[in-house]
């Protein structure tokens, strides 16, 4: 059986939803018999859900509006060119 | 003086590839369309690798000034949003540089990978942290949590898991192997577990209580 370290340097192949089966059982053999790496492994998951469920930060408009104006400067110089 | 090219609304699909070779023909409103569609993006990446409003936002604004000043030599060799990642990936750590001084940073540093043992904290969440929280105390941990990332980490995560780049790509616009993206993910994604565990883990019980 893997030992912990060898498990967890595969960490991301075992929570990438592409992995293929054969090495997912050979990880799921380690990890149903190891509670330390069974939790790291739900805490991780957890951990990446919680950075993809925050709300996208908004711009504020006043950064837009100077990235408009950035870029309409910038696109009229082009056009005198 | 032009009008202001504030976008039109889009009609029909977003195809990257028409609007870049409109754009290189020297189609204004398609550059423009291009902008409006990825700068939110860009502005999220900038923010995360310098964890800064005001970088963030040159970040951004250089990003698009000079990806439309060297639009002529976008090969179209990869995607277009991987180019202007690659340069505000490029912008930003330049940003972390000046701001740390004398802190060196570079993508292309080699790191330790494996060797070291991540220090670890096993235990538990307590139950859906998301709503013991509000919006802004969550954001708060997770910016700290980031924060604290090495540049090298923060840059490969933000790419990856919140831009959700795939491997290939985030080497790509970072100029590094595939490997070493591999490998920064994995210890950035074992750092903010450790970090968010400290913050979020359940309270005055027995790791294993409940295994």
């Amino acid at each position: 059986m893997l030992t912990c370290k060898q498990f967890l340097q595969e960490l991301n192949d075992y929570l990438d939803p592409n992995i293929d089966a054969e090495m997912k059982n050979h990880l799921n053999a380690h990890v149903t018999q190891c509670p330390n790496c069974f939790v790291i492994v739900d805490t991780t998951m957890k951990t990446l859900q919680v950075f993809k469920g925050v709300e996208p930060q908004t711009i504020p408009e006043d950064v837009k509006t100077r990235l408009w104006k950035a870029l309409d400067r910038k696109m009229a110089e082009r056009k005198l060119d | 003086m032009t009008p202001t090219t504030h976008p039109a609304p889009s009609t029909g699909a977003f195809d990257e590839a028409a609007l870049v070779a409109r754009a290189q023909a020297g189609d204004q409103a398609a550059f423009t369309t291009l902008v409006d569609h990825y700068h939110r993006k860009i502005y999220r990446i900038g923010k995360n690798i310098t964890q800064n409003n005001e970088d963030a936002e040159d970040v951004l604004q250089e990003t698009f000034l000079k990806a439309y000043e060297h639009l002529a030599g976008f090969q179209g060799n990869s995607k277009f949003y991987t180019w202007i990642v690659r340069i505000a990936v490029n912008e930003a750590l330049m940003k972390l540089r000046k701001r740390k001084g004398d802190r060196f940073v570079s993508l292309d540093e080699p790191i330790e990978t494996g060797e070291e043992e991540v220090k670890r904290e096993v235990a538990v969440w307590e139950d859906n942290p998301e709503q013991r929280y509000s919006r802004e105390e969550i954001q708060h941990i997770l910016n700290e949590a980031v924060d604290d990332l090495k540049p090298d980490f923060r840059t490969v995560f933000a790419l990856r898991d919140i831009e959700e780049l795939s491997t290939e790509e985030t080497a790509e616009a970072l100029g590094i192997s595939v490997p070493a993206v591999k490998s920064r993910l994995l210890r950035a994604r074992l750092a903010l577990r450790e970090k968010l565990t400290r913050q979020f883990k359940r309270k005055g019980e027995d790791v294993f209580a409940n295994l």
